[in-house]
């Protein structure tokens, strides 16, 4: 029960004053944990990295839930998932109530005109980011290249597809060519 | 019935987006377009207060979209969706399976899904340039050059780039964001 409160008042305060998202928040956590508790190894905190970045759903949450039940079982995953959602949306619901009255000002209005175009910048950037720590094999280049085209294309003909295909259709893709990669070599051997 | 709605889509949200934080971009920004509950410039504005404040971003972008849409309730339900996915898979993962990435088959999943997913954002980046930049939708729309926006891209990608020369790590969004809405409150009034 102590260790679940402990649990409760850290993703409180990680929560609460991580910016920037899921990858700010590794370092936050690894060291509030590793380093300052010393409640994890450092081996068994970069298994929970590598797990939390390759399941769906945010950073933040796959870390807290992960941490929460290696620390204290169910109870403990469910108050650190919360624990760190709670800041976020308190603080989000307090701006949304606000927020049109807020935009409707002259002067914040043209201001965000000026923060749209810099989110698009943001997201290019992240893409290219992306882009970058793609293996540089056929199949991977070619995956990309066939979901940026046909993406883009079916946008602006309005057709309406949904990205949750394109991942699974690239997820079953990458499994294939692992068993046909796996088969060959096994013909190989005989 | 929005309430149920933003539950399941958020659901599906937390479900299937790859990558974090702009990976689940394109699927947010689909959802929302797709069911007419924002236009792209609000969208954009709800990303831009969404990275400025602390939390995850997919976590303030359903809390901002359920609220818009549904106030308290609907916030609270698109967050419970887009969360809810994630701590059941943690939680069978660190229960019974141990380390998923033992597994050759999930690693060959994900290394096919690393590329879509780099190609999700830089198509949504593009799509959302194209409104941004030039008014265009869709083919049918007639193009607008919108001069000012695109002045102020060319800026924010000299500064960020400057920056990373410079300093050798990346500029903070929220630099750039206050950058972003001073050249905005420059140029716009200026000959509105």
């Amino acid at each position: 029960m102590k260790k679940t409160m402990s649990l409760f008042w850290t993703f409180l305060k990680i929560g609460a004053f991580t910016f920037g998202g899921g990858y700010a928040m590794i370092a936050l956590l690894q060291n509030e944990f590793v380093e300052k508790k010393k409640w994890i190894t450092t081996e068994d905190f970069f298994n929970m990295t590598a797990i939390a970045e390759s399941t769906p759903g945010p950073v933040a949450i796959n870390s807290a839930t992960y941490i929460g039940y290696r620390l204290a079982g169910f109870r403990g995953a469910a108050a650190s998932t919360l624990a760190v959602c709670i800041p976020s949306f308190v603080i989000i619901y307090l701006i949304s109530l606000y927020f049109d009255a807020f935009l409707s000002l002259k002067y914040v209005n043209y201001a965000f005109q000026g923060i749209q175009v810099c989110v698009v910048y943001l997201i290019l950037n992240a893409g290219l980011q992306m882009l970058k720590e793609i293996p540089r094999t056929p199949l991977h280049l070619l995956l990309f290249t066939t979901v940026f085209g046909f993406m883009t294309l079916f946008s602006l003909l309005a057709v309406s597809f949904s990205s949750v295909f394109y991942i699974l259709i690239c997820g079953t893709v990458g499994v294939s060519a692992y068993l046909l990669q796996k088969l060959r070599r096994k013909g190989d051997d005989k | 019935m929005i309430y149920l709605e933003l539950f399941l889509h958020f659901l599906k949200i937390g479900a299937v987006s790859f990558g974090g934080g702009y990976g689940m971009i394109s699927l947010i920004r689909e959802t929302v377009l797709d069911n007419g509950w924002l236009s792209e410039s609000e969208f954009l504005n709800f990303i831009a207060v969404s990275e400025s404040t602390p939390g995850p971003l997919a976590v303030n972008m359903a809390t901002f979209i359920g609220a818009s849409q549904g106030g308290i309730a609907g916030s609270f339900l698109a967050t419970l969706g887009v969360i809810l996915p994630s701590f059941i898979i943690i939680l069978i993962i660190a229960a019974l399976l141990g380390n998923l990435l033992r597994y050759a088959g999930v690693e060959a999943f994900l290394s096919g899904i690393r590329p879509c997913v780099a190609a999700l954002v830089l198509s949504t980046a593009l799509t959302m340039g194209l409104s941004v930049f030039f008014s265009l939708k869709n083919f049918s729309d007639k193009i607008i050059i919108h001069y000012r926006e695109i002045f102020i891209f060319l800026l924010l990608s000299a500064t960020g780039s400057l920056y990373r020369k410079l300093r050798k790590k990346k500029i903070s969004p929220v630099f750039l964001f206050l950058l972003a809405a001073a050249l905005g409150c420059l140029f716009h009034s200026h000959g509105q």
